[in-house]
């Protein structure tokens, strides 16, 4: 079997509880389980994580770079959707 | 009549010797995996085994007390002080063959670990309740690609089943046990290879039956691995995983 037959997956690890899965690579696997196995064995030898997510790379849905200032753009100047706007109350250490 | 002490020697050597041979035969196929994802896979294995090994030889030589180290075990002796099981020295042939040999063992060797945890000497549970989760995932990804192999295309089905059934004559010496054992069963409250035995052929039943492969049926076993009498496999593997401590002995990293 040529590798080229083999679809394609993305990882996900989650390094520890509180966090979220962070996008760490991917790997080449026949099925769903194999997919896992190759992370775990790929990405996680030196104790990376806790939880492994693989997705399909083909059925992840994603912004068209040509599209990208009909996207992205109008959000530069919007200033007022930060929240920079508030006095910070006395007392208050974060917020 | 062996005494306590000379059985869990033995019985620990026997151990090491099961992991250090399937890890030598693993590190044989260091850098020639069929996918860069399944190479990892295979080393990750390999080093888990030699791992263990370490850690069997270690306690063998502390309850020795004659300092021997794990160096000394494993590239000090001869062919005949071997003590692993015939199945794990064969060649590793093709993909197939190596899955099925792993699969064979590490059904045994899980349920065996599993009772060593359980027994009463403190290092040895303490070594077993580690090596059960490497071992529980290796078998995972092993059995998966019996699995694959056994349900895939009639190539690989009519492969894997030869695999089983050349590799089968070597099963049988799992369960037969012979004094080392019954002490450990007794003495320490270790495995019981009978149960064993019945575990392994359900599950192997399972798995083959998922597999849609057959079960061979038990014919005529192959021994002489826990006594020393090795298969023909055997010396050219140990020749080259002691070339360097029998050329420069001492020798350390």
């Amino acid at each position: 079997m040529s590798k080229e037959d083999w679809p394609l997956y993305e990882v996900f690890i989650r390094a520890k509880s509180g966090l979220s899965h962070r996008h760490a690579g991917s790997v080449h696997a026949a099925d769903d389980e194999m997919a896992l196995d190759h992370a775990r064995d790929v990405y996680t030898r030196r104790n990376e994580g806790i939880s492994i997510w693989v997705v399909r790379s083909s059925d992840i849905v994603a912004s068209d770079p040509e599209e990208s200032s009909a996207f992205f753009e109008p959000a530069r100047d919007k200033i007022y959707r930060h929240p920079t706007f508030y006095e910070i109350p006395e007392g208050a250490e974060n917020i | 009549m062996m005494n306590k002490k000379q059985a869990i020697i033995k019985y620990t050597l026997r151990l090491g010797d099961n992991a250090l041979i399937l890890a030598q035969r693993l590190i044989e196929l260091v850098a020639h995996g069929p996918e860069l994802e399944e190479e990892m896979a295979n080393a990750n294995f390999a080093l888990d085994y030699l791992g263990q090994a370490r850690m069997f030889y270690s306690y063998a030589g502390e309850l020795e007390g004659n300092g021997r180290k794990e160096d000394d075990f494993a590239f000090m002796r001869g062919e005949r002080e071997f003590c692993n099981f015939l199945l794990l020295e064969q060649p590793n042939g093709h993909f197939g063959d190596t899955i099925a040999r792993s699969v064979m063992f590490e059904i045994f060797y899980l349920a065996q670990l599993e009772a060593i945890a359980a027994c009463r000497d403190e290092r040895l549970v303490e070594i077993a309740a580690r090596a059960v989760k490497e071992i529980r995932y290796h078998l995972r990804h092993d059995s998966q690609w019996l699995v694959r192999l056994g349900d895939g295309t009639d190539e690989s089905h009519a492969k894997i089943q030869a695999s089983i059934d050349e590799l089968w004559r070597f099963t049988g010496e799992m369960f037969a046990g012979d004094e080392v054992d019954d002490i450990i069963r007794d003495e320490f409250g270790g495995p019981d290879l009978d149960k064993i035995k019945t575990g392994w052929q359900s599950g192997m039943t399972r798995l083959l039956a998922d597999a849609t492969l057959q079960m061979p049926e038990d014919k005529w076993m192959d021994d002489g691995g826990r006594t020393g009498r090795h298969s023909e496999h055997f010396g050219p593997l140990i020749a080259e995983m002691q070339y360097m401590q029998r050329s420069y002995p001492g020798l350390d990293w």
